[in-house]
């Protein structure tokens, strides 16, 4: 990231060099005497500074050291070998003295293998179970490749340090500002726009453009790293929520009736009169849709790509005016006045699930990137995260003094909420955990209430709507350092901009692929697997896949009378049976375990009990 | 007798089949075996009357034996039928005799006599010839089994399947079959053999080879570090030429040349103490120099420089004189040489005029004057003047000032030229300086980026203003003393260092400044967010000071317990709030609270929940199918309803379903209905060597798209299962191919008999 100075990574931090150029920074707790006596003021010890604001250093050196993937010593394939062995040492004679591919840390490879091996098997043939192997070793093939190319993922996240013990919420934005480098620095800004009331805002898939609308119809869209305006109109009518389409060429704005989609000169391109009061936008980038809740209580998909409505789901619950996306299943959350959260998707008539989350009506609703955590909050003032792997439970809950109106996630976890003109974020303790609701990791105050919040992708800057206008605000650690090229690239031109829009849209996925779990389609269709069967039985009239019934062999010398042979079918069928009379048992133990209550134990004197 | 206890024995012996060795027993002791086969007999009589007890073989007959009294008069016994009889155990006698050995002998051959066996008719015998055909054919066949399972379990099949081998060889094997024979190539040849040159092996040259022996690290080291040295000082000249090459005043560079000139001008005087010979020639290409200079009309006032200053010199005082000095120039250039005859005389003029002039160095000055040049003279006194300096440094000011004031202006440029380079050299610095200062800048001005920018941009402003203004007038003292050094004549050394007096106080003003400067962003700075501070600060709940969080740990656990508790049992109290935090909040948020309570005490939320859920519990549970028709069998009709007992025979229940996602989430209602639109994309057709659905799963779980896989990988993964290389002929592989050595001819003469099944069997080869 641009946000903080890259330092060798053997060069141990030239903090002194920074100290002795760096003025003392202020804290808002310090007393006004300080100007006068810079050194002789009370307060904390302020001399050293020792707050940091780099990039880490890799972890994973030591890991590099405890394991490596050496199972099989993979010899490279060599492309053809002369006949001549001396060639193989080179031209120059000299050894290769680390032959062989570099090794891998098993840690990383895990990350990248998708077999579910905890589910057990049947018993395989040997030619399914060749298959199975074939299978399993590419599997680490390829998850070996891609650990090893991590080696490209150059960039570290930033992270802000509070010298020994200090709470970093009590850093504010102007000291983050002075330590950063000038081109970070320059991403703090504010703009006053008191006129056209609170601001909504958006930022583009990359990270590079900015899109905001004011209540008061004024809209505007910028290259807000440049600060170069694209395009500054107003609408004469009220701006609800404006959201970017698959590029910053193309701007969705839910205005008072209808649905507008203007260009990046503020062109008006559509007004869509199928989509009427709509109170809040979300765009499904992959499935190319643009989802709209509104007023009337409908949640209409609008597919970008073909202008067709795909889906218009009525939430029987009222205004809608809650919702956000899940960026792992593209699945909508709308959060409801009686305290529930109902997750959608578009090729279900109905929510696909609802989880209770509040006392009160929800105000926020916000789903981490890595769709493993909701955090929401409600009218009750609670700010709760839920698991949504499947156990739809709250992780932790916490009463905030006004409760959250507007929640957000950073693509690293971080998780903001804004809270009147206060706005607070939470970290957590790695990339996988949720943010820990103990102490906020930042906080900040605005010139207005909070109306739009969200964090810029592959930038450590959050961006707040409010009635004063628009806050960029540096938040070290907040997004994901490392961006693909091919995907979102901020430093994109025109032309790759148009190449990857026709990539994107090749690889568009189809709207009612949306689920809880969008590793589905990775699984076989059981119920119709199962129906085919069946109807495949009755056309037949057998089995053809059913293990065939035991037929004796024949056999010689007189062995294989009539009686033998009944006598040795019957065996087998005892044995069958038998089988199976002891694996009934065996699980009807299992369950008496499992029931048994494993209270104190039984007393003796237990029978004197009434 | 004998014939008669034989039959008994057998009978015996049919009877009881577990005791099948007794036959040979009973002819070791007869008396013995009379009483045994009584006791046996009626043994096994109480067997069956034991067994008969038994109801089902009750109605078994007593069967007939010759010994028992009971005989049954409605079947015969069969007893003994199975047997069979051999013709040698009927003629066996009691006693062995050698009369009947001949008999037997006789009766083995009538039996070993063959008949002539009826030939098999036609069927038959095809059969056989086709079941020879069959497995002779399968086991020539067989030798293919594995090349085809080879071939089938490839991950990729290249057609044709016979590799060429590479065509690439190593250029010591093609060069060792290769001769010269071009005149060139004869040449080159030659070269490289005078050289030693490796001709085939291309390795070390034998030179390259003692060279490498030769040097000792610590050797290679030194030798690496000397030219690295090297190195860096070329770069460094080179950057340095670089540099000044850049530099565009006009001013610089006539003093460097100047410079030059007079260097050169020095070497020269060296020179001629040393080598005169050497000496008269470079004095020579001085004249040449001099006569080129005077060839070309470089100071006839015809440049473009000069045309401009002409035009200048009616208003502009400097440009009148700079013309003036160039006319002058031109003069001294153009005068003729006088031809050095009479030189001693001049030279003692000169002499005179050199001990006018510079009365402290004489003994120098006798060297040089050789013409009556002045500008070489000009030259020659400052020469002088700086070996003057390299003896005493100290001197050179008053030195020079004495030069000044004795040469007048004709003497002038020299000091400004040094003056000049001084000047150069401190504005080099300044520019440094305030390189230096405007990296500070950033940081104060970040700072002051808030809102109070302006002012602090203004105060910028107006430092960079004085110190613009300080550089100006160091400027104009500068050129003052450039045009009146003679005001300064007496201190010299003091302007010397002022622009380090200068640098100093400016320096601090400058930090000074700077620090005033952020003191005052500290001022706007905190007067702005302190309050806002202060607010947040007031506002913040005590569970979110530092000193709270005993209290708010105590909270979260009683959440947590709760939260536990409720995936227990799905209770109301599951979702309350706990007491703890109103008592913590103080009265605006309670009022609140109320307030809240009051607008939703209508609807009891989780009540409402519960209801839903149990509403979609009860509507995805499958349905049982009540068949009752009611009036069948009973009465029927308004208010009768039929029997419990038939309804519950009519009644088909439905299988119970699996278990619902959200039985144990007591919070949470998950849809059990099938995404039918999705499931239209998923498999559902096992395909084939997998019989259950998780066996192919697995195969499928890793992506293949380059989404997912580095470039290489994705390449791996969807590589084409057969691969034709365009332009080749596929033949159908042979028996060589594989390494077999029969050929196909041999194994054919059987195959073609049959001809139908060598197709069949071509098919399945075919599908390899």
């Amino acid at each position: 990231m641009e946000t903080a100075p890259k330092p060798g990574k053997d060069v141990p931090p030239k903090k002194d060099k920074l100290q002795t150029k760096r003025k003392k920074p202020r804290r808002y707790w310090e007393e006004e005497t300080v100007p006068t006596t810079a050194g002789a003021s009370p307060g904390p010890p302020r001399n050293k500074k020792n707050r940091e604001l780099r990039p880490q250093r890799p972890k994973n050196a030591h890991i590099l050291k405890k394991s490596r993937i050496s199972k099989k010593p993979q010899v490279p394939k060599k492309p053809r070998e002369w006949k001549n062995p001396e060639s193989q040492s080179g031209l120059s004679g000299a050894q290769d003295p680390f032959p062989g591919p570099a090794p891998v840390p098993v840690e990383v490879g895990q990350k990248f293998c998708r077999i579910d091996k905890s589910r057990k098997l049947p018993h395989s043939k040997a030619k399914t179970r060749s298959r199975l192997e074939v299978a399993e070793a590419e599997e680490e093939e390829t998850s070996i490749k891609a650990a090893r190319s991590e080696l490209l993922l150059a960039e570290e996240p930033g992270f802000l340090e509070g010298e020994d013990g200090e709470d970093t919420a009590k850093i504010c934005q102007a000291d983050i500002v002075e330590a950063v480098d000038i081109a970070s620095a320059a991403k703090h800004f504010d703009l006053n726009l008191r006129q056209f009331g609170p601001y909504r805002l958006n930022y583009s898939r990359t990270g590079r453009h900015l899109a905001f609308g004011g209540r008061r119809g004024h809209v505007a869209a910028l290259d807000w790293v440049t600060k170069k305006l694209m395009c500054e109109i107003n609408v004469m009518e009220a701006v609800r929520d404006i959201r970017f389409l698959h590029s910053e060429a193309l701007l969705a704005v839910a205005q008072n009736r209808w649905l507008h989609i203007y260009d990046n000169q503020g062109i008006e391109l559509h007004c869509i009169r199928r989509c009427d009061r709509v109170t809040r936008l979300e765009f499904l980038p992959f499935h190319f849709l643009l989802a709209t809740a509104s007023e009337t209580g409908f949640l209409t998909y609008l597919d970008v790509s073909v202008g067709k409505i795909v889906a218009a789901l009525n939430a029987r619950a009222g205004r809608l005016d809650v919702m956000s996306q899940n960026p792992y299943n593209a699945v909508i959350h709308l959060g409801h006045s009686n305290g529930t959260v109902s997750l959608w998707s578009p090729a279900m008539k109905e929510p696909l699930a609802k989880i209770l989350c509040h006392r009160g009506g929800v105000r926020a609703v916000a789903v981490d990137s890595t769709g493993t955590y909701m955090a929401t909050s409600g009218l009750d003032h609670q700010l709760k995260i839920f698991d949504l792997r499947g156990t739809y439970q709250p992780l932790s809950t916490r009463t905030l003094p006004h409760g959250a109106g507007h929640l957000a996630f950073s693509q690293r976890g971080l998780l903001v909420a804004g809270m009147g003109d206060v706005v607070n974020i939470w970290a957590g303790q790695g990339k996988a955990s949720p943010p820990s609701l103990e102490q906020p990791y930042l906080t900040h105050r605005l010139s207005g209430p909070v109306h739009g919040l969200q964090f810029c992708p592959f930038e450590d800057v959050l961006g707040v709507g409010h009635t004063g206008g628009i806050t960029s605000m540096l938040v070290p650690g907040a997004s994901e350092p490392n961006f693909d090229g091919l995907e979102s690239n901020p430093y994109r031109s025109r032309k790759q901009r148009q190449e990857w829009e026709v990539k994107a849209l090749l690889e568009k996925v189809p709207a009612e692929l949306i689920c809880l779990d969008p590793r589905a389609l990775a699984e076989v269709d059981v119920i119709s697997l199962e129906q085919g069967k069946k109807e495949q039985i009755e056309r037949l009239g057998y089995d053809p896949q059913a293990k065939a019934p035991f037929q004796p062999k024949p056999k010689q010398k007189g062995r294989s009378s009539t009686a033998s042979l009944v006598k040795r079918k019957r065996k087998v069928m005892d044995e069958e049976h038998r089988d199976k009379v002891r694996q009934s048992l065996q699980q009807q133990h299992h369950k008496e375990a499992k029931a048994k209550p494993t209270g104190a134990r039984p007393s003796a004197l237990d029978r004197f009990v009434r | 007798m004998t014939a008669n206890r034989l039959a008994e024995s057998l009978l015996a012996l049919s009877q009881q089949e577990e005791l099948a060795d007794l036959p040979k027993d009973y002819l070791l002791s007869e008396s013995e075996d009379e009483g045994d086969n009584d006791g046996e007999r009626k043994h096994q009589k109480l067997l069956e009357a034991i067994s008969s007890l038994d109801g089902k073989n009750r109605r078994k007959l007593a069967e007939r034996s010759e010994a028992s009294l009971k005989v049954s008069e409605f079947s015969v016994s069969s007893e003994g039928s199975g047997e069979k009889l051999v013709l040698a155990d009927l003629l066996e006698p009691v006693k062995t005799s050698s009369s009947l050995a001949t008999v037997k002998k006789q009766l083995s051959r009538v039996k070993s006599k063959k008949t002539v066996e009826l030939p098999l008719n036609k069927e038959e015998i095809e059969r056989i010839h086709r079941e020879v055909a069959f497995n002779k054919t399968a086991q020539v066949l067989s030798k293919w089994d594995p090349v085809v399972l080879k071939n089938r379990q490839a991950e990729q099949l290249v057609f044709p399947l016979e590799k060429e081998e590479p065509a690439i060889a190593p250029i010591e094997h093609v060069l060792s079959g290769w001769k010269a024979r071009t005149p060139l190539e004869q040449e080159i040849f030659n070269l490289l053999h005078k050289n030693k040159q490796p001709v085939t092996d291309p390795l070390l040259t034998p030179v390259e080879k003692a060279s490498l022996r030769a040097m000792s690290l610590e050797e290679a080291k030194m030798r690496r570090a000397e030219l690295q040295r090297a190195r860096a000082l070329q770069s460094y000249y080179e950057a340095k030429a670089r540099r000044e090459k850049k530099i565009k005043s006009k001013k610089y560079h006539k003093v460097v040349k100047k410079g030059k000139a007079k260097k050169a001008l020095k070497e020269f005087e060296q020179l001629r103490k040393v080598n005169p010979a050497a000496a008269l020639e470079e004095l020579e290409k001085i004249e040449k120099a001099r006569m080129m200079e005077r060839m070309s009309l470089k100071h006839q006032n015809s440049g473009k420089w000069a045309k401009s200053k002409a035009i200048m010199a009616k208003y502009d005082l400097e440009a009148r004189q700079a013309m003036q000095e160039q006319l002058s120039k031109n003069k001294e250039l153009t005068q003729k040489l006088q031809v050095a005859s009479e030189s001693e005389e001049e030279e003692g003029g000169t002499e005179d005029v050199e001990e006018l002039l510079v009365p402290d160095v004489v003994n120098e000055v006798q060297m040089n004057a050789d013409g009556p040049n002045p500008w070489m003279l000009r030259s020659c006194t400052s020469d002088t003047k700086e070996a003057a300096t390299q003896e005493d440094p100290e001197q050179l000011p008053e030195l020079a000032a004495h030069e000044v004031s004795a040469s007048g202006a004709e003497e002038r440029p020299v000091a400004e030229e040094e003056i000049l380079l001084r000047e150069f050299e401190e504005r080099q610095s300044l520019r440094k300086r305030s390189e230096l200062n405007q990296d500070a800048e950033p940081a104060s001005s970040q700072e002051t980026k808030d809102s109070s920018s302006q002012e602090v941009l203004s105060e910028l402003r107006a430092l960079s203003q004085k110190l613009k203004e300080k550089h100006q007038s160091r400027k104009q003292k500068a050129s003052s003393e450039g045009t009146v050094p003679q005001v300064q004549r007496e201190e010299p050394a003091p302007e010397e260092e002022e622009p380090l007096l200068l640098q100093r106080p400016e320096r601090v003003q400058t930090l000074e400044e700077l620090e005033e400067l952020g003191k005052e962003d500290c001022f706007q700075n905190k007067e702005l967010p302190r309050p806002l501070l202060e607010g947040q600060q007031s506002e913040r709940t005590p569970n979110n000071r530092p000193d709270a969080p005993k209290e708010k740990k105590e909270k979260e656990q009683l959440i947590n317990l709760q939260n536990f508790l409720t995936t227990q049992s799905p209770s109301v109290r599951s979702l309350a709030v706990p007491t703890i935090i109103e008592e913590l909040e103080d009265e605006e948020e309670r009022n609140h609270r109320q307030m809240i309570k009051e607008a939703f005490a209508g609807d009891d939320v989780i009540r409402d929940f519960l209801k839903e859920k149990r509403e979609a519990v009860e509507a995805s549970k499958p349905k049982d199918v009540d068949l009752t028709l009611p009036g069948w069998g009973e009465w029927g009709g308004v208010g009768l309803k039929p029997s419990a007992k038939k309804r519950r025979q009519f009644l088909i229940k439905a299988p119970e379903g699996p278990p619902r996602k959200d039985k144990n989430l007591p919070n949470v209602i998950i849809s059990e209905k099938r995404n039918i639109h999705a499931a239209a994309h998923q498999v559902q057709v096992l395909p084939y060597p997998f019989t259950h659905h998780r066996q192919f799963e697995r195969t499928i779980q890793t992506p293949i798209g380059s989404t997912w896989n580095t470039q290489r990988a994705f390449q791996k993964l969807t590589t084409p299962k057969v691969v034709t290389k365009p332009g080749h002929i596929i033949k159908p592989i042979k028996a060589e191919d594989v390494g077999y050595q029969s050929s196909s001819r041999s194994d054919l003469p059987v195959i073609q008999r049959n001809p139908k099944r060598i197709t069949t069997r071509h098919n399945k080869e075919e599908k390899l």
